[in-house]
């Protein structure tokens, strides 16, 4: 037997005062699982644990969570790579209101997603087919498009912490980007207009904590240096 | 669009600007006074005062006096609004550190151009 000591962050609103940490045992049987494994594993012991996941396989960004003090996505997190000591703590995604233990209310996170207008925007005529790019064009877009909404970034910020309802966070901003990077789209200077006040872009402070844990390997706060940097061309 | 009245210049766009653009004048004039007192290792006041007495070095300072009255306007401003969530309590705090920096302003102008 190869027990691995999980504490589990535990919070039923319609039962519970307070959050609290419940300590837990799995046996791994001496394999490197992957951090959604032990969940279900937790699950079969006590079946009262609830926690989002849907695709187990790092692309639908449902079971972002906070792994031994740093966000990730449990379905392609393996234990060889966050436990300490034997020991796994599980809490939910920082800074969002907890729903019931590690689901978090995301709905701060997705208005700040809204803003940013996420869809191609363009006034002119729709060619007969499709309006075409160059392959340059399209590299453009490439370590933007991948982001899959998990919020493991957003989450780990502390200027989203600190005004959740006035900055956008490394998800969105890196979002915004995507499309103001678009050859496609048309709408850039409104866009940029959008962002130019001192919460929405500004708050970010370039610590890199969204570079630190996102799951897809993105670098939001290169982004947001390029939307300073399409602000300030625009400005001078 | 957030809106924030109290902002240094109402633009995040600018408040980013002046941050950095004042940090070069910080920068600069640290180097000069760090520099002018290496390379005069018996200082005395006469010579001290001969150095402010130049125009360039009062304009140079009152430069970086104004400097570090935006750039800490806008460090502390940014401060208030991350950490201060009353609304009441935050406007106080901003209005002292505006009232401060304004009399450190005024009162570095008098001690510079010795007014």
């Amino acid at each position: 037997m190869t027990m691995l000591q999980v504490s589990v962050y535990r919070y039923n609103p319609e039962t519970d005062n307070a959050p609290y940490m419940q300590e837990m045992q799995v046996d791994t049987g001496g394999r490197d699982l992957m951090v959604l494994d032990v969940l279900h594993l937790l699950k079969e012991q006590d079946s009262s644990l609830v926690f989002r996941r849907s695709c187990r396989e790092g692309v639908c960004g449902s079971d972002g969570m906070n792994i031994n003090g740093k966000n990730g996505l449990a379905c392609i997190k393996p234990l060889s790579e966050c436990v300490e000591n034997n020991r796994l703590v599980l809490r939910p995604l920082p800074g969002l209101p907890v729903i019931r233990d590690l689901v978090v209310d995301m709905t701060q996170f997705y208005r700040q997603y809204e803003k940013i207008k996420p869809f191609l925007i363009n006034d002119t005529p729709a060619p007969a087919i499709e309006r075409l790019q160059s392959p340059e064009e399209r590299e453009k877009l490439d370590g933007l498009y991948e982001c899959i909404l998990c919020a493991c970034c957003s989450t780990a910020c502390p200027s989203f912490w600190w005004n959740p309802d006035k900055f956008i966070g490394p998800s969105g901003l890196l979002q915004a980007y995507r499309f103001l990077a678009d050859s496609r789209d048309t709408a850039t200077r409104q866009r940029l207009a959008e962002l130019d006040d001192p919460f929405s872009v500004f708050r970010c402070h370039g610590i890199m904590n969204c570079v630190n844990v996102c799951p897809k390997g993105l670098n939001p706060t290169k982004a947001i240096g390029k939307i300073r940097t399409m602000l300030l061309q625009q400005a001078t | 669009m957030v809106t924030a009245v109290t902002s240094f210049g109402r633009s995040g766009l600018y408040d980013w600007m002046m941050q950095r653009i004042t940090a070069v004048v910080l920068a600069a004039y640290t180097l000069l006074i760090v520099g002018y007192l290496i390379t005069t290792p018996d200082l005395t006041y006469a010579q001290w005062s001969g150095f402010f007495g130049h125009t360039w070095v009062r304009v140079f300072s009152l430069l970086t006096l104004l400097s570090i009255g935006a750039h800490s306007w806008i460090g502390l401003w940014q401060v208030s609004t991350d950490y201060i969530k009353q609304t009441g309590l935050r406007f106080v705090f901003q209005a002292v550190c505006g009232t401060l920096m304004f009399v450190y302003v005024v009162w570095g102008i008098q001690v510079i151009w010795g007014l």
